[in-house]
């Protein structure tokens, strides 16, 4: 392979680098109206009245919107395949306000000074009313979220609002309860996850302008670009054909930009007043008022024999999906579906639990998805299960783990939100995985720990994990190839580059196919009026699906060109060789080269424009897997941790881009130990985020983890391109597992709350000291 | 309203306003320099890194008053020497460019740390890198670039 599995700097690097226009505020036009967001103060309240006169009244302000001036259409912000999963419970404003920071009234006006003081002089009559703030109380509480009778699911998702419930479901195999009776060994333990922020360093931003034929131009820091345009017209009643959703560069995503943030305001302000518009979320917004991750409990049950074989699996999860149901089902699945397969020898297993409103900052789609969630859950409750055993962690999981040519049922019960669908593991190198990391931690010397002094004791800890490659039969990707004079290509694609690297991926792609050098293919990328339709940047999907349709689209245009190249050579095309930039007859070696052939085709004979185009719909979703192990001196005096080594071992089949699966990967672990180790999003008694800035919401800086192992195990991936599977979550899941791991391996306590603070490290130690 | 006159990228400046508004502002409105970007709003991300008289400052966090009379170096003015293409190059390599946004502040952090100490060890780059966020990388990969720049560009700083 020439171009594929090869470290390519990514293609949009340099420019980036040097700060030209590429980010969605680089492209706001200078006269564009400033739009921001009175924000509600309280955490459940309906809104009696609104008088914005004196805002109105002020020079500078364009317009000031209430829920008056939308039709009362319920949707939801979510961008996922339609019909969606999510609930659709939320309207653009409405009269009642359900977390603080909930959307009251938006001001447009010709700067931010005018457009703060404008929100200062708006004034609002609240009817403060009894929130709902802990989760675990939401179920049937006298206090209902929606009670709104246009809310509605948009297929069976348990749906029950006035029951606080956005959705609920259930799943066995076997019988669970029989198999956990029949059990030599069981354990049973509740775990708790907490609401993390994505904090992308670039917050949610659109802008808007009407072009020169009076259709609504939108650049918008999204995920989902052709989601984005859907939603806007059911919502704003605007023609689809009348919206142009551009995607420039994203600084970053992670799932929290998988959803329309600010983008109805601004195309209801541009579309009515036909100026420009835009708006910029600060900081405190992002954290207060886009998205986090759900918060979960999670009730485990494990049942083994002696010999360690796992027989039953039973899980109870709640969910909390803050205001509004946004992911609710499909992360709660995730939590199953992405996980529970990692065992799949057992004889039963059980799935079952709620996704709750409550006046929390909405939660939303965030890296993992579920997946981080229950593998916290799972991978920790193997872990005990094993001391009760007496078993070593690892062989234990040797025995019981997912192998190649293996299946799950599970993988033809759950879907997102829907029915899954069934899969062989064609590719499944998690046994090498396991053995590789346990090398390069170098287990066999630590595990379970060593005293280094008085206080520093160092140990090991490891977790498993597993993700997907797309969602099959709904996540749909395309690409359209160009050749165009002098023999280079255009490649236009609807997949969302986020970072991530996707735009030099599917390039490369590309390339190999075409057997040409990346600089002749000229990417382009998620504009809902030039680039075909795409899903989106989710679910682990782009390398596989976009991947796919690219490699599918370029297979055809060789066809084409081979075609071409055979009239002008006067063979068949069977006698037509080519290597990527000459043509041979191979009867009697006369040969055209590809610019040739190019410039002929566009000036001279034959004219034509040679386009390739080429869609793909998985028939399933290959799931990359990976064995995470963590290296930790411990203070048994203090709690604190330091993160002496992560090594991670990833099978995510051919990595085409080793570089930027490496920085997919890395990624991932560092945002999972934030959240294993201090990230937290803390709301007080009152329903106020009181962590809305990164003073008080500690993200990962470079001073914590000492050292960070990457390797990828040889795999290959036949339904893939080129052999790959998907690579963009994965790396995040293992972390608060393997990390609780190492602490109990440490100190004996079992953490069971995220995140893992000293705080909580000394508590623990000082309870197990009592029960002594 | 008052004149504020500065040396901008090389080239001296003057700009007619408001003394306290920030110096983020000013660059990105006045002199479309798309380079800095805002992330935070309040000193904490990195991502508006400027240079001012070769020292790093959060550009959210200095008002326009404090530049006068002083140099500033943006990406855009950086870009035309030697030793960023020395960085550019071991971020390229090292895959140090994910989202990008954080990256122009990190390049200068890059500068501005080299500048201090042209060999630094991997402390003194996780130290000199500490004020500069990135949510993409994981950060092993900037280091790795920060350390290629000064293997690389031995003798520029």
């Amino acid at each position: 392979m020439k171009t594929v599995n090869k470290s390519f700097p990514s293609v949009d690097g340099k420019g980036i680098m040097m700060g030209r226009v590429a980010f969605t505020d680089d492209y706001a036009l200078q006269n564009s109206l400033i739009v921001k967001i009175l924000r509600s103060p309280h955490p459940y309240a309906k809104i009696k009245n609104i008088d914005a006169s004196k805002a109105l009244a002020l020079a500078g302000v364009e317009c000031v919107l209430t829920h008056k001036d939308f039709p009362r259409i319920p949707f939801t912000r979510a961008g996922q395949g339609y019909p969606e999963p999510s609930p659709h419970d939320k309207f653009i404003l409405d009269e009642f306000v359900r977390y603080i920071g909930d959307e009251v009234a938006v001001v447009a006006a010709t700067s931010n000074d005018i457009c703060e003081e404008a929100l200062s002089l708006i004034d609002v009559e609240y009817e403060v009313m009894d929130p709902v703030l802990n989760f675990e109380e939401a179920i049937d509480s006298s206090h209902i979220l929606h009670p709104e009778p246009e809310i509605h699911e948009m297929f069976p998702i348990g749906f029950e609002p006035l029951r606080n419930i956005a959705a609920s479901y259930h799943m066995h195999i076997g019988d669970v309860e029989l198999s956990l009776k029949e059990s030599d060994v069981v354990i049973q333990q509740s775990f708790y996850t907490q609401a993390q922020q994505h904090t992308a360093l670039e917050p949610h931003t659109v802008n808007a302008q009407m072009d020169y034929q009076d259709r609504l131009v939108l650049y918008s820091s999204t995920q989902t670009p052709f989601h984005v345009r859907r939603i806007l017209s059911q919502t704003l009643g605007i023609p689809l054909s009348k919206i142009r959703v551009i995607k420039p560069r994203v600084g970053g995503g992670f799932g929290g930009k998988q959803a329309l943030h600010g983008e109805m305001f601004v195309s209801y302000i541009t579309y009515k007043t036909k100026k420009p518009s835009k708006i910029v979320f600060t900081r405190k917004e992002v954290f207060e008022s886009s998205y986090t991750r759900h918060p979960m409990r999670l009730d485990i049950k494990l049942g083994a024999d002696k010999d360690g074989t796992l027989k039953a699996i039973d899980c109870y999860v709640l969910s909390d999906t803050g205001a509004y149901g946004e992911h609710a089902l499909t992360v709660f699945m995730v939590a199953g579906s992405k996980v529970l397969p990692l065992y799949n020898k057992v004889d039963s297993v059980r799935f079952h639990g709620h996704v709750v409103y409550t006046n929390h900052t909405p939660a939303g789609a965030f890296r993992g998805y579920g997946a981080i969630q229950g593998n916290y859950a799972l991978e920790s409750a193997v872990d005990m299960l094993c001391r009760k055993l007496h078993m070593d962690p690892i062989e234990f999981r040797q025995k019981n783990m997912m192998k190649e040519n293996e299946t799950s049922p599970i993988f033809a019960i759950m879907g997102e939100g829907t029915e899954g669908t069934a899969m062989n593991m064609e590719s499944c190198k998690l046994d090498y995985c396991v053995k590789r990391g346990k090398e390069l931690i170098n287990w066999d010397s630590i595990y379970p720990h060593k005293n280094v002094s008085r206080e520093k004791i160092r140990s090991v800890g490891m977790a498993i994990a597993m993700q997907g490659s797309g969602i099959p039969y709904i996540d749909m990707g395309s690409a359209i190839i160009k050749l165009n004079d002098d023999g280079f290509y255009n490649l236009l694609i609807g997949a969302t580059d986020i970072g991530q690297g996707s735009d030099t991926i599917l390039a490369q792609i590309a390339a190999e196919e075409l057997m040409t050098s990346l600089d002749k293919v000229i990417v382009y990328s998620s504009d809902t009026d030039l680039t075909p339709f795409d899903t989106g940047a989710y679910a682990s999907s782009t390398t596989f699906i976009s991947g796919n349709a690219v490699l599918k689209a370029a297979k055809k245009m060789k066809g084409l060109l081979i075609e071409e190249a055979s009239k002008v050579l006067k063979c068949n095309v069977t006698e037509t060789d080519f290597d990527g930039f000459t043509f041979k007859n191979t009867v009697n070696d006369e040969i055209i080269n590809l610019r040739d052939l190019s410039n002929r085709l566009t000036y001279n004979e034959d004219q034509k424009q040679l386009v390739a185009d080429s869609s793909y719909v998985g028939h399933k979703s290959p799931p990359p897997f990976m064995a995470g192990f963590i290296e930790i001196l411990i203070d048994r005096e203090t709690g604190e941790i330091e993160i002496e080594n992560y090594v991670s071992v990833v099978d995510c089949g051919t990595p085409l881009n080793p570089k930027l699966a490496q920085g997919q990967v890395e990624g991932g672990i560092v945002q999972g130990l934030g959240m294993a180790l201090y990230e937290n999003v803390i709301i007080s008694s009152k329903g106020k985020n009181i962590t809305s800035d990164f003073l008080n919401y500690k993200v990962p800086t470079r001073m914590e983890i000492k050292k960070l192992v990457t390797e990828f195990a040889e795999s290959y991936e036949s339904s893939g391109p080129f052999g790959a599977k998907s690579v963009g979550e994965i790396g995040i899941d293992t972390p608060p597992a393997a990390l609780a791991n190492a602490i109990e391996n440490a100190l004996g306590v079992r953490m069971t709350e995220l995140p893992m603070t000293p705080e909580k490290i000394i508590r623990a130690l000082k309870a197990k000291e009592k029960r002594q | 309203m008052s004149k504020i006159t500065f040396i901008l990228n090389g080239k001296t400046v003057s700009v007619e306003g408001n003394p306290g508004v920030r110096l983020l502002d000013v660059l990105r409105n006045e002199f479309k320099l798309t380079g800095i970007k805002e992330g935070c709003g309040e000193g904490e991300c990195g991502a508006c890194a400027v240079l001012l008289d070769h020292k790093i400052v959060n550009s959210c966090s200095v008002v326009l008053a404090n530049v006068d009379g002083h140099e500033i170096t943006t990406i855009e003015g950086l870009k035309e020497t030697s030793r960023y293409q020395v960085i550019r190059d071991s971020f390229g390599h090292a895959g140090a460019v994910q989202c990008g946004f954080c990256t122009p502040g990190m390049v200068i952090a890059t500068e501005s740390l080299l500048y201090d100490n042209p060999t630094p060890t991997e402390e003194d780059i996780k130290i000199g890198m500490s004020g500069n966020l990135c949510r993409c990388t994981g950060y092993q990969s900037i280091i790795e670039a920060v350390k290629k720049a000064s293997e690389d560009g031995d003798g520029l700083w």
